[in-house]
């Protein structure tokens, strides 16, 4: 199960001098069990405060992230997380940085090394297990990040813009791939992005939020069949309307 | 192909140095200084050398020297790894520590002998105080800033990973994300405290060593002496360092290569 409820999330920041910055106002939405997210908004609407908070990373705030039925208070096993680059261990091998959620839970080490495998499997990077980050593109290390998630068995995975560092193609082949570990793995999945193309190929609904204060400015089903044609009418009409959306400031 | 080519001549170079160095030295001695007492020649040198290895004296200072060397900066590890971790991880040990820590540091470390002698009185582990104040500020400050460099990325992918409690946070994500840094602070350490070793052994805490027996050489007025053991604090020093980098570029640091080279 994957089913996430937030109620009325708040988040401000004191700064140190000057008045209180709201970058999340009164937030609700309910995210079903594996069903795919994306979050969009424009740069600085607190798409990443939003993501960090339902990963339990930032405290603070005020109303409630329940997943399936149990508030969230801190980072829990239950909840994947990948970040946007960087965030592989660079003194761990490949195989070493899958495992390491599996070796904090004590895990035996060949079952860690088994279930690693599997994942690396998962994201077709079999060859490279024994590389170190610093010797994968970054197409590769995203993939491993992913795969590093996996590896604990989360019901939610959230993506904090995963491809924004990668160019267009790799970008396209990831989101390729994700949608195909999505349909293997059924995951709920949580995923941020400023791109609205990336949304509209991606997501089963996209909300979109407004500038800063953050709010939910629409939500936009999206009914197209996967695979998704990039180059169909309906594709570029859903598109427009959302890049509409964004450029009017969200006055509907 | 021709990089490995290009390092060999490079290395040819650097022997070639080496070469001219004892030819000056050797014309220096033999033709302008002509006094073996202000200058002894390479060859006075490797007689004396021979000399001193056939009494069977030098292994005997190696071994003291060693024993000084190795309680001065174990110390040093022992208490500046820990108490830099701590500062790195908590800013309140940091507020704590920082203003005692940056007042000790300037003393040199030769400025201790006086309370050393009558802390510890005229043992090896006088000789080992003495180097662990030389060794313990560089592996506390690098720990330190190598913590603090940790990218905060590391820590949270951590924590998202189930790794929650600080000491694991420590032990799995910021001791390796540190270890860059704490290596060359360890690497500094061991060339300071190395240069204190003659200066530990300089008060006489022992009767071998190698920072001794240049004293005693030099009272003796055997000057080509001197220069072995000048000599042999040099190409040992050189060796420990070499030891070093070379275990942990090929065990820990593995990782590293091919970031920036």
């Amino acid at each position: 199960m994957g089913r996430l409820v937030i109620r009325d999330l708040t988040q401000s920041f004191q700064k140190d001098c000057g008045p209180e910055l709201v970058a999340l106002d009164h937030i609700s939405l309910d995210v079903d069990d594996k069903e795919f997210v994306c979050i969009l908004g424009p740069s600085g609407c607190g798409k990443t405060t939003l993501l960090r908070l339902i990963a339990g990373l930032d405290t603070g705030r005020s109303g409630s992230v329940v997943l399936d039925g149990e508030e969230i208070r801190g980072p829990s096993q239950k909840i994947g997380f990948v970040f946007q680059e960087y965030s592989l261990f660079p003194w761990r091998n490949v195989t070493d940085n899958i495992a390491f959620g599996l070796e904090m839970q004590k895990k035996p080490r060949d079952e860690r090394y088994r279930i690693a495998e599997q994942y690396l499997k998962l994201v077709g990077l079999t060859q490279f297990a024994n590389s170190y980050p610093s010797e994968l593109s970054g197409g590769m290390r995203q993939r491993v990040a992913v795969a590093r998630a996996l590896a604990l068995d989360p019901v939610i995975l959230l993506m904090d813009e995963p491809f924004g560092a990668l160019d267009a193609q790799t970008r396209n082949m990831l989101q390729k791939e994700l949608l195909e570990i999505w349909e293997k793995t059924r995951k709920t999945i949580i995923f941020i992005t400023h791109s609205v193309d990336e949304a509209v190929y991606l997501s089963d609904r996209i909300i979109v939020l407004s500038p800063r204060p953050g709010r939910v400015c629409k939500i936009v089903p999206i009914d197209l069949p996967r695979p998704r044609n990039r180059t169909s009418t309906e594709f570029a009409t859903l598109r427009r309307d959302i890049l509409d959306l964004i450029s009017d400031n969200c006055v509907v | 192909m021709r990089n490995s080519e290009e390092k060999k001549n490079n290395q040819w170079l650097g022997i070639s140095a080496l070469l001219l160095a004892l030819v000056i030295w050797e014309i220096a001695a033999i033709v302008i200084v002509r006094n073996s007492f202000i200058l002894p020649s390479p060859p006075d040198v490797f007689i004396a050398f021979v000399g001193l290895l056939e009494k069977g004296r030098l292994l005997l200072d190696f071994e003291v020297s060693m024993v000084h060397f190795v309680i001065g900066l174990g110390a040093a590890l022992l208490v500046g790894i820990p108490v830099g971790i701590a500062m790195g991880w908590s800013h309140r040990f940091d507020a704590f520590l920082d203003p005692l820590i940056e007042l000790l540091r300037p003393i040199p470390p030769l400025a201790w002998i006086p309370f050393v002698i009558i802390w510890f009185g005229l043992t090896a582990y006088s000789a080992g105080f003495v180097i662990f104040i030389g060794a313990i500020f560089p592996i506390i400050i690098n720990t330190y800033s190598g913590f603090r460099g940790v990218p905060r990325i590391f820590v949270e992918t951590g924590r998202m990973l189930g790794c929650t409690k600080s000491r694991d946070l420590i032990r799995h994500v910021a001791f390796p994300a540190a270890l860059p840094s704490i290596a060359a602070g360890i690497r500094i350490a061991t060339g300071v405290g190395w240069m204190c070793l003659v200066a530990a052994e300089l008060f006489g805490v022992s009767n071998n060593g190698l920072g001794m027996a240049l004293w005693f050489y030099y009272d003796l007025h055997q000057m080509d002496c001197v220069v072995v053991y000048m000599l042999l604090l040099g190409i040992i020093g050189l060796a420990f360092d070499m030891i070093f980098r070379y275990y942990m570029d090929r065990y820990f640091l593995r990782w590293q290569t091919g970031e920036v080279a």
